[in-house]
């Protein structure tokens, strides 16, 4: 009965969200008295395992024909369906990230078993278990339980604290092999393109987001830009020249609302919100924000929010540990430099 | 062609929502809309189903409370609308709902794309679609922020997915499920000759027994929904004289914080 982990790989790396899952798996194995198995399949399996094993998996089956060199969902979850069966863990983890969430589904439906998606805390009541997990855009939380012979989670990004590394520490590997072979996968992947580097916003510590208020950045348009609509050019130059310079020297991800991405200020994939992603930052330094409630649907679960706002009744502030009232456009370039400033030494 | 699309009624997004003392989940009488990600599916569906010359038919499932998003999906321009419910079942446990939605899509026989939402804004699960398409054995495309080609006659389909990472695009066979993300399309507002032949819809309900399936047992159970404490925040409202020492003073807060 040991507690499974899909360690998620992406070019042959580890997402390191993944120990998450790990340091998740091991409390749950402990208070089974079992151990932590961890499923690493594709590109440099071993090594991944490897690392797992620094991150408190004592097994991991590992996998690298061909058919799972690449994350493919019909081929993985075949794979993790098969040791479920023959094994029947107690629990299957992975984070719930686009991939988990598809994978655990699917693998779940194929053992029969329960699902339960997006927890941020697991426990066991007499070796059954509790699982909390957010509802309603975090207004109402729910417990949820199992009772099926495996129980599937995927447990939300950051909700878990990765256990400490140790390098000391040794995995045992067993080796399988896929059950599937390219033919009998139907999804063809043709090409990749990837996303910028300050996107990540799910597994980001920090996030600088930006509203529509962006569009209130002082500098003049360009003549030859002239043809473009004049809030979007300043909207746009403010991400690039006001925003990101403040997100670089944080190693921040960029956000935004809805209302910044509807306006084609700048591109979906970096909407906070109900109909956007939800982020659990460490701090969420908001710019021009209002905090209209669908924003705050995928933000209110930050550590330390910051608002900078010219608005001293935004919405935003009721939820902010420290608020600035003034023109972002001031306060945000000398927020930059005082950093830098600080950082710097 | 015929196109399926799923969706239900979910609280207004702006509602506000507790649990209530009988530990029931409640928004009041504030109106319930269509899960707004279900916008942008059931929009593609209906322009997926035009392209092709096909039809494209609405599931809920669940109580006559789902009646609504269904009302809203004919107003939209989607053909027919359905309603699954059997009391008996506990849809709240994915397997059970997953067995009634492929026990629909057989049903209807000739079904070939079936178009969800990228999730439920209230329980946002994410889990759905994946269940259906595994129990159909059909082709699995999640997060689609573009159909590139769909040709029924051929039998194939060409996406753009949209992940963590970056962007792909998949080749696949159908009949397939896919989930679609905002900004895939534009959804339509339902028009003045839509609301009147929504509002003249009689919507046929079918149970377990009309879709001739056994269901199976419930493996997950809601234990309880409780109000999150309220996140009580002292906000402090930086002082100082220009932005700069307001900047200056933010930047120190900020490392006594640890967040750094
Ligand atoms: C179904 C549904 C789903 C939704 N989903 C989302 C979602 O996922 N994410 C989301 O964000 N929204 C979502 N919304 C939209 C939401 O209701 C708001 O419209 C949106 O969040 C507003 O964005 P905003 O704060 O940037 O703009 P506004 O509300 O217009 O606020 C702009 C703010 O900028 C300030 N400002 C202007 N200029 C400056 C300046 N120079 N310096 C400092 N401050 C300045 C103003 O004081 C104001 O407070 C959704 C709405 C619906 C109905
Ligand atoms: N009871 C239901 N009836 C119809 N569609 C549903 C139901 N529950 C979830 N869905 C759809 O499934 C998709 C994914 O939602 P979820 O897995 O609930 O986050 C969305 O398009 C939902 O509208």
């Amino acid at each position: 009965m040991s507690v499974y982990v899909w360690i998620e790989t992406y070019a042959g790396r580890a997402n390191p969200s993944s120990w998450e899952a790990l340091a998740a798996a091991a409390k749950l194995a402990e208070n089974l008295g079992s151990d932590v198995t961890a499923l690493v399949f594709g590109e440099n399996a071993r090594t991944i395992a490897t690392e797992a094993g620094h991150f408190g998996a004592t097994n991991a089956y590992i996998c690298n024909d061909e058919a799972v060199n690449e994350y493919r969902l019909e081929a993985y979850a075949q794979l993790m369906t098969d040791l479920v069966k023959q094994h029947q863990p107690a629990f299957v983890l992975a984070v719930a990230s686009s991939r988990g969430r598809e994978l655990l589904a699917s693998s779940a439906v194929d053992t029969e078993s329960g699902l339960i998606a997006d927890a941020t805390d697991l426990r066991l009541d007499k070796r059954r278990i509790v699982a909390t997990r957010p509802a309603y855009a975090g207004k109402v939380s729910m417990e949820m339980t199992s009772n099926s012979t495996t129980t599937y989670i995927t447990v939300r990004g950051r909700a878990f604290q990765a256990p400490p590394r140790d390098a000391n520490a040794t995995v045992s590997l067993a080796e399988i092999q896929t059950v599937l072979t390219m033919n009998d996968i139907t999804v063809e992947a043709e090409s990749f393109t990837d996303a910028a580097d300050d996107v990540n916003l799910t597994d980001a510590a920090i996030i600088v987001s930006g509203g529509r208020g962006m569009a209130n950045n002082p500098k003049q348009v360009p003549s030859d830009q002239d043809t473009v609509d004049p809030n979007v050019w300043k909207a746009k130059d403010g991400f690039e020249n006001t925003l990101r310079p403040l997100a670089a020297v944080l190693g921040a991800a960029v956000g935004a609302s809805r209302a910044a991405v509807d306006a084609g200020y700048i591109p979906y994939e970096h909407q906070v919100g109900q109909t956007g992603k939800v982020v659990n930052p460490d701090l969420y330094i908001a710019c021009g924000i209002s905090g209209a409630i669908q924003h705050q649907a995928g933000m209110r679960g930050s550590k330390i929010i910051v608002a900078i706002n010219k608005d001293a009744e935004a919405p935003i502030f009721k939820l902010a540990r420290y608020g600035i009232v003034g023109d972002l456009y001031d306060v945000v370039p000398a927020l930059t430099a005082a950093l830098q400033r600080k950082l710097g030494s | 062609m015929h196109v399926v699309s799923f969706t239900r009624s979910t609280p207004d997004t702006a509602a506000k929502v507790w649990v209530n003392e009988e530990g029931k989940v409640t928004w009041g009488d504030v109106a319930t809309v269509v899960n707004p990600w279900d916008e942008y599916s059931l929009e593609e569906a209906i322009v997926q189903a035009k392209r092709c010359a096909g039809e494209a038919t609405v599931i809920a499932i669940g109580p006559d409370i789902n009646d609504d998003a269904l009302k809203h999906s004919i107003a939209m321009g989607i053909t027919n609308a359905l309603r699954i419910d059997e009391p008996k079942a506990d849809i709240r446990d994915s397997l059970v709902w997953s067995a009634l939605a492929a026990g629909a899509i057989k049903k209807l026989g000739n079904v070939e794309l079936v178009v969800f939402g990228k999730e439920s804004v209230d329980v946002a699960t994410d889990q759905h679609s994946y269940q259906l398409a595994r129990r159909l054995g059909w082709t699995m495309l999640s997060y689609v922020s573009n159909i590139i080609a769909l040709d029924p006659d051929t039998g194939t389909i060409r996406v753009e997915q949209m992940l963590e990472q970056g962007k792909r695009v998949l080749s696949a066979r159908l009949p397939a499920v896919i989930t679609v993300m905002k900004g895939i399309n534009e959804p339509r507002y339902p028009n003045f000759l839509g609301i009147r032949k929504a509002a003249k819809a009689q919507i046929p309900v079918w149970s377990a027994a009309n879709l001739g399936i056994a269901l199976p047992v419930a493996a997950t159970t809601v234990v309880a929904y409780h109000n999150p404490p309220v996140r009580d925040v002292a906000t402090e409202i930086i002082p100082g004289k220009d932005s700069a020492e307001k900047a200056a003073i933010l930047a120190e807060r900020l490392f006594e914080e640890k967040v750094l």
